[in-house]
């Protein structure tokens, strides 16, 4: 079975370490915060001004003052803090956060990551991301591996508007993980219940196969 | 010289013309100074830029300026939540301006320090990096921005005193301090005028030299996503 979206973010929480400085993006990205593991200190930093973000409020603490990078209603953590924009993105762009995981479109061999536009169709703008990829120090890439059509989105060229160039270090799908080794990415694990050749079979970008490919313990 | 006006009206006279460019605070319906857009909706002012992260949604924030058609340009990152920006664009009504978050900001904190521009590696490789000077330092690949002044600047803050410092509340400060420092005329909406020489001078995130008028307005401060959790 494909991976659902907890155990996709199940699997990237594991790129998690103690004390990182963490960007979430919207979707399956976000659910990462439900997967730190305990005794873990990881700091969530949400793009629109606040690091140390918390869960949801309770009805009774929502303030429409406090919200997260997607305009949903959230907490703060013990020692959490407030700034600008310019800081935000001071932090982002100076390579002061640790892990960015985001959402694709589109992820190609060379890494470049395509998640923001589709031309006279969508447009709802990049948002942060291009600054995410462009400044954040690791960039993990969480997607569904085929699109409803059942075609690759992990393809040889993004055909669409990238978000960034060679910017990909890890793309988890929910049918593998890929990383990111000396300019190609090697397949080194894949969902229970799926071999190498099936993965190989729906992935049109060029890839190396580990020596031993592991399944994601799921 | 005093900087407190009786109303948002009141505030916006004698610097709001057609064919200027406003910068907003704000991001999403977060910290919008929504009593100056409603009043700069009713002012008429047409052919306007409007420099801001995000675009209201339809009915509330920039949405409303959008609906009058009163807004020839946007320059923001992300308008995925108005369903009007999206039609007026795609019939060329609009005209757009996509600008990554972070560079957004720094345009807009450059034009306020007097910077007319800055190198970013944000963009590289992609369509906002087009037509613009890139410049090699160290080794990466950076392109040049240019940055952001307007004719007037609309903020939203928590407290003001009446020499215009500013103390903004949780993620309301987003977009707000470096609209404040890059408007010709900074016009800010607060929430509380507190008297001179109360707000402890270590805790003003903006101070008054970059704030010419004040508005205290009541504030509906609407939700986009109101999320919750049972505890």
């Amino acid at each position: 079975m494909p991976l659902d979206r907890n155990q996709l973010a199940k699997r990237a929480a594991r790129e998690l370490k103690d004390g990182f400085y963490v960007n979430l993006g919207i979707g399956i990205p976000t659910l990462v915060a439900n997967y730190v593991p305990a005794g873990m200190t990881v700091w969530l930093q949400s793009e629109n001004g606040l690091l140390g973000m918390g869960p949801f409020p309770t009805e009774d603490k929502v303030d429409p003052d406090l919200i997260n990078a997607g305009k949903q209603t959230v907490t703060g953590v013990p020692g959490h803090s407030f700034f600008s924009s310019a800081d935000s993105f001071g932090m982002i762009r100076g390579g002061h956060i640790d892990l960015a995981i985001l959402g694709a479109m589109e992820v190609d061999e060379q890494g470049d990551l395509a998640n923001w536009m589709i031309p006279g169709k969508l447009v709802k703008g990049m948002g942060g991301a291009m600054d995410l990829v462009a400044g954040v120090k690791r960039r993990i890439v969480v997607m569904e591996h085929c699109n409803k059509k059942g075609e690759s989105k992990f393809i040889p060229r993004c055909t669409l508007p990238l978000t960034g160039k060679s910017c990909v270090d890890m793309l988890i799908t929910d049918l593998a993980v890929f990383e990111k080794r000396g300019g190609c990415f090697m397949l080194t694990e894949v969902a229970p219940g799926h071999s190498v050749e099936d993965v190989l079979s729906k992935t049109t970008a060029k890839v190396d196969v580990a020596p031993k490919v592991a399944t994601i313990d799921a | 010289m005093d900087k407190v006006f009786a109303s948002p009206k009141a505030a916006l006279e004698g610097v709001i013309r057609d064919g200027m460019t406003v910068a907003v605070g704000g991001f999403g319906l977060c910290g919008i100074p929504e009593q100056l857009i409603l009043a700069l909706r009713d002012s008429g002012a047409t052919g306007l830029t409007a420099v801001s992260n995000n675009a209201g949604v339809d009915d509330w924030g920039l949405g409303l300026l959008l609906q009058t058609r009163q807004i020839r340009k946007m320059v923001s990152s992300y308008v995925g939540e108005n369903a009007e920006f999206e039609r007026q664009f795609m019939s060329g009504e609009l005209e757009l301006e996509f600008t990554p978050q972070g560079t957004l900001a720094e345009r807009m904190r450059a034009g306020g320090a007097g910077i007319p521009a800055f190198f970013t590696k944000t963009g590289v490789g992609t369509v906002v990096a087009e037509g613009k000077p890139h410049m090699e330092f160290d080794g990466e690949t950076y392109v040049m921005e240019r940055s952001i002044k307007a004719d007037v600047s609309l903020v939203k803050a928590w407290r003001a005193d009446p020499s215009g410092n500013l103390v903004f509340r949780r993620t309301a400060r987003n977009f707000n301090p470096m609209a404040a420092t890059c408007g010709a005329v900074t016009i800010a909406e607060v929430e509380e005028l507190v008297p001179l020489g109360s707000l402890d001078p270590d805790h003003i995130h903006t101070p008054g030299i970059f704030v010419q008028r004040i508005v205290v307005t009541t504030s509906e401060k609407r939700i986009e996503q109101r999320t919750v959790s049972k505890g």
